[in-house]
């Protein structure tokens, strides 16, 4: 059992230490206390609707989504509009569909299945409507930043003024939660921007938070079925291995030496 | 051996067995004698077979739904993530799988060095090793850069631009490694396609690295020849299978927090934003498992030497058996080697995590002792420490220690003389 505990510590330092070499630059982001971590971690649903609102409301109109469909928001796991719901929040949309019989391209209302509009035609076009910086695809967003969540809530409340000797660009803001302090969009959110439909009160720390959580849904659309899997997987596993622990002791029991 | 006259029970088996002596085959590796007191480190051959087996199965999935397409590649891996059935399983499973294959082959390559298991007469398994080993390097590259992220575009770049440093052709090389002028979609399906083929490679080397160590049997914590089989043996099946299964499962729910509890923080976040030749990243780094040779490649000031260092610190590990001139085997037994194993050990974690930092500064000073001392251990150490170390007394058999359960040597001896 002694060596089993070795081989225990030293599994765990492996990965402390890798994790320890990625964590390279520290920076003490605004904490809180998100509803989908650890082991039986589960989205807010409420929070992720309110999150929804701010992004379409808000962020939709510089940022795409590439990679959702509107069919997603009332999947199991997501923001679980009801069907009903997710259809007229499709159809509000305006997809560019075609080419039809005659050979043109056409509009129409927007199904469950297409995926969520982009604001801008192409990379070009976001490019040439904001100064030249592309505002990121927010499909993955959480993933594709060193700080995750905890990055992007402080990011959305980081904007302050510059501070003595800092001079910035025109169409340039400060915000200390940014690499390189320098970030080319407007602070997004402002108290009351929003107005929630189930009276929580829209400030910017909220809205923070429920956008940030429905980008965490976004990037993560599968996070509820892989926690509860993992659970169970790793229950069974640790059942398991303790009954094969004493299949083995008593197989090794024939011979004289220690296991 | 008693499986040269293995006879089948049944005539239908007589009969295959004298046309395809398979059965004679799984008689074998049942009865295969097996050093009874193997620890637990032994366990990870079994572990690394899990490994490869678990690689090929979700590799083989992912393929069936991957585009292996510089327009495409990104895209397709978010369909897995988010459409395809357990897509998000199978492919965390698999991009954590290839970490996890990492800790147990170092584990195992670590195994072999403190007990000597490299030594005469198992060089030949050594050596297929190591270049079993070097194709998973392979692999493992060219599979980070098929989800065509920002990490996976430079990381590409860089890596295939060490060629050239190689004079005169260097360039010419670089050209024809990535069909083109740049990592572009020619890169990406190459790279797809070997990094397709390279585990069925792998999976033949492991076929031979097992039959070479079936050859002279299984090195042990003791490091010294035992007879075979005796009762210092036991059989393949039930007991080693067991022990095997119980670190196996062990092993699996390490895998298993990796997979469903943090799936990605092993990867770089970069990887999430889609390749774009236009931004390169602030940081370029390699995944974990090839931190400390990127350390030892960017210690050295010139590009070639750089390139040269780092092949030479995996090469020389195929010269081991002839660097390592001690006729003892176990480190149990060598008091100094032992210090220096760990000292070895120490030296190539700090070189993991100076690859992970910015070369300058005292990062760039630290890798370069460590880089030095990495080779000074398997150049100069080894070497002579097998001329000036006094080993401690060897015992004649894995019993005997056993057995004695005292330091009193003379009395264990007695002991097992009588049981003789």
């Amino acid at each position: 059992m002694k060596k089993l505990f070795k081989l225990i510590l030293i599994l765990s330092f492996f990965s402390l230490y890798s994790a320890q070499t990625f964590a390279a630059e520290k920076v003490d982001y605004l904490k809180t206390d998100w509803s989908f971590k650890g082991l039986f971690g589960k989205f807010d649903r409420a929070s992720l609707q309110r999150g929804y609102q701010v992004y379409t409301e808000v962020c939709a109109s510089c940022h795409s989504m590439k990679y959702l469909s509107y069919r997603n928001l009332s999947e199991e796991g997501g923001p679980e509009f009801s069907e009903a719901a997710a259809k007229a929040i499709a159809a509000s949309f305006d997809v560019k569909d075609g080419p039809n019989a005659d050979g043109e391209m056409f509009t129409r209302p927007g199904k469950l299945s297409d995926k969520f509009v982009m604001p801008y035609d192409n990379v070009k076009a976001a490019q040439a409507a904001n100064g030249g910086a592309y505002p990121p695809d927010m499909s993955v967003l959480v993933k594709a930043r060193g700080g995750g969540v905890d990055y992007i809530y402080s990011l959305l409340q980081g904007y302050e003024d510059p501070p003595s000797g800092v001079t910035l660009d025109d169409g340039v803001y400060y915000n200390k939660y940014m690499y390189g302090n320098k970030i080319r969009m407007a602070a997004p959110l402002s108290d009351g921007i929003v107005e929630y439909g189930d009276g929580t009160n829209a400030s910017v720390e909220q809205m923070s938070k429920d956008v940030t959580t429905f980008l965490m849904w976004a990037a993560e659309p599968h996070l509820e079925a892989r926690h509860q899997m993992g659970f169970k997987a790793i229950v069974y596993l640790i059942i398991l291995t303790i009954l094969v622990y004493f299949s083995m002791k008593k197989i090794w029991s024939r011979v004289e030496s220690e296991v | 051996m008693s499986d040269h006259d293995y006879k089948p029970k049944s005539k239908v088996g007589q009969w295959f067995n004298d046309r395809l002596p398979l059965l004679t085959l799984a008689n074998h590796l049942t009865d295969y004698p097996t050093p009874k007191n193997l620890n637990y480190w032994w366990t990870f051959g079994g572990i690394l077979t899990f490994c490869l087996i678990t690689q090929i199965i979700t590799g083989l999935t992912l393929a069936m739904h991957y585009i292996a397409h510089a327009d495409m590649a990104f895209e397709s891996v978010e369909h897995i993530m988010r459409d395809v059935n357990y897509g998000w399983l199978i492919r965390y499973i698999h991009a954590n799988g290839a970490s996890m294959f990492f800790l147990a082959v170092y584990i195992h390559i670590f195994r072999s060095l403190f007990y000597g298991s490299y030594k005469s007469p198992r060089e030949i398994i050594w050596i297929l090793g190591i270049v079993i080993y070097l194709l998973m390097m392979a692999a493992a590259f060219m599979g980070y850069v098929l989800p065509w992220g920002q990490m996976s575009f430079w990381g590409a770049t860089v890596i295939t631009n060490l060629f050239s440093a190689i004079p005169l052709v260097g360039e010419g090389i670089v050209t024809w490694l990535w069909g083109g002028y740049s990592v572009d979609n020619p890169t990406l399906t190459r790279f797809f396609t070997l990094h397709y083929l390279i585990p069925f490679l792998i999976l033949g080397l492991v076929v031979l690295h097992i039959w070479a160590l079936h050859v002279p049997g299984n090195n042990n914590p003791v490091g010294i020849d035992i007879k075979k089989p005796s009762k210092d043996t036991v059989p393949f099946h039930p007991y080693i299978v067991i022990k095997d299964g119980f670190a196996l499962l062990m092993f699996m729910i390490v895998f298993a927090f990796f997979v469903f509890y943090t799936p990605n923080i092993l990867g770089h976040a970069d990887n999430y934003i889609e390749a774009n030749p236009m931004v390169t990243p602030a940081h370029i780094v390699p995944e974990w498992y090839l931190l400390p040779f990127y350390a030892i490649l960017r210690s050295v000031p010139d590009k070639l030497l750089g390139v040269v260092a780092m092949l030479s610190a995996i090469l020389i590990l195929a010269a081991l058996p002839w660097l390592d001139t001690s006729k003892i085997r176990s480190a149990v037994f060598r008091p100094l080697y032992k210090q220096f194993y760990w000292i070895l050990v120490a030296d190539v974690l700090i070189l993991g995590y100076v690859g992970a930092m910015p070369a300058e500064g005292l990062y760039l000073l630290i890798a370069r002792v460590a880089t030095a001392y990495y080779f000074l251990h398997f150049l100069v150490i080894l070497p002579v420490l097998g001329f000036k170390e006094r080993t401690l007394p060897v015992p004649l058999s894995i019993t005997e220690p056993i057995l004695g359960g005292s330091p009193n040597l003379a009395a264990a001896r007695h002991r097992e003389s009588k049981i003789k």
